[in-house]
């Protein structure tokens, strides 16, 4: 057995503890640091599996992201938390419980099991398509070119996830700020990482987007970092969200999906499909879709971290 | 010259390898918080450090050193802020425990 081989067993079994450590965590906030650690080791993974894209991805969005979004739900779960909680399920639910978990667990590892050793794969053909989209990633030329309809409903679906988080905002606070307010002395540390980060990572999210083209990276993972920098300078309280009905924040949550839509309808129209591009203007037409996305991700991401209106509108 | 570049490198990781072994034994033995902070930010600093030191001469290219000592400073800054943040929590809550 090789070093390697012995590091990926390490790496599974590390993985498989983590999600137990995660499951049989007592309180929320422990949870939470547990799904995250399991997030960016699964990460790791992906490195070894050579998806650099998906392990991007997986730290940005399943890790980082989702991991504020859960420890935001976990402080304002703080203290509603009882002990009692357990109890209430009687022993013959947990049974059952047990058992259906346990069911679908077997025949989750009978269908790993049963996989055939080479399965079947669209990869052949989409290498050998990629010179047409210009791209050479070919990651984003699934995303962008392939399967494009998927990834611009995957954008109206965040889109959505903003409006339901809007909603539950009181009926006066409607249209008002999310989020703390900008603060006259904000915490010097947080202050401080904010002021020297943002910078260097709004570069480095531009950067990423724009290698997704022919190297991992993409219009998700730039757009990532990219909301990154923007929670980090709101959590430093530098700055303060803006106002839910300010337009040009509602125009830019929505243009990633409005434009890509309209590429897809120009398509149906010009090129004589939809979602198709036009033969030798692919590239040009997805990066004007991708520039789009990663505004509306950039964006959107930050404002499903702030969470609902808590102050009223100014007008 | 690649012989004295390789023994370069394993050393350089090795001793980097040191500083996390011992960074987390010191997380899991010592017993308040800032002492642990402590033990974590020496793992973050020179045993990350170290490492990076030990693959410089591996790079392609010089860009891809140059991204290596990012790389480095960046966990600096971030190590050095959640270890002040921690801090402060943990003396605002007043017991180190």
């Amino acid at each position: 057995m090789s070093v390697l081989q012995a590091l990926d067993i390490g790496l599974a079994f590390l993985i498989v503890a983590v999600a137990a450590w995660t499951i049989f965590a007592r309180g929320a906030f422990a949870a939470t640091v547990g799904y995250v650690v399991y997030g960016l080791l699964l990460s790791l993974v992906w490195i070894r599996l050579f998806a650099v894209d998906v392990a991007l991805t997986e730290a940005a969005i399943g890790s980082g992201v989702t991991g504020i979004l859960l420890i935001g739900a976990a402080a304002r779960l703080r203290g509603g938390e009882t002990a009692g909680d357990e109890k209430s399920l009687s022993g013959a639910a947990r049974l059952l419980t047990a058992g259906l978990c346990i069911l679908v667990a077997l025949a989750l590892a009978g269908v790993v099991l049963l996989l055939p050793d080479q399965g079947p794969s669209l990869a052949p053909q989409s290498m050998q398509n990629l010179a047409e989209t210009g791209l050479g990633n070919p990651v984003t030329a699934v995303l962008i070119a392939y399967r494009s309809f998927d990834t611009m409903l995957e954008k109206v679906v965040l889109v959505l996830a903003v409006v339901g988080v809007w909603s539950l905002a009181a009926d006066r606070y409607w249209g008002g700020a999310p989020g703390e307010a900008r603060a006259e002395r904000p915490e010097p540390t947080l202050a401080f990482l904010a002021q020297v980060l943002a910078p260097i990572g709004i570069l480095v999210g531009v950067h990423i987007f724009w290698v997704g083209a022919d190297e991992p990276g993409g219009a998700f993972q730039g757009g990532a970092i990219l909301a990154a920098m923007w929670m980090i300078v709101m959590m430093a309280r530098l700055t303060e969200a803006p106002q839910t009905n300010a337009f040009w924040l509602r125009l830019t949550l929505v243009a990633g999906p409005v434009v890509f839509l309209t590429a897809g309808v120009a398509g149906a129209i010009f090129a004589g499909g939809f979602f198709a591009y036009p033969p030798g203007f692919a590239k040009p037409i997805i990066l004007f879709i991708e520039t789009f996305m990663v505004l509306s991700i950039a964006v959107t991401l930050p404002m499903l971290v702030a969470g609902p209106p808590r102050r009223e509108p100014r007008q | 010259m690649s012989l004295v570049l390789d023994l370069f490198g394993i050393v350089a990781i090795g001793a980097g390898v040191f500083f996390f072994l011992a960074g987390t034994v010191g997380l899991l033995r010592f017993p308040d918080a800032l002492s642990r902070l402590h033990a974590l930010t020496k793992a973050d600093n020179l045993g990350l450090g170290l490492v990076v030191l030990g693959l410089l001469p591996r790079g392609d290219s010089l860009l891809a050193a140059l991204k290596l000592v990012a790389v480095w400073a960046l966990v600096q800054l971030a190590g050095a802020t959640a270890a002040q943040l921690v801090g402060r929590a943990v003396r605002r809550k007043g017991s180190a425990a």
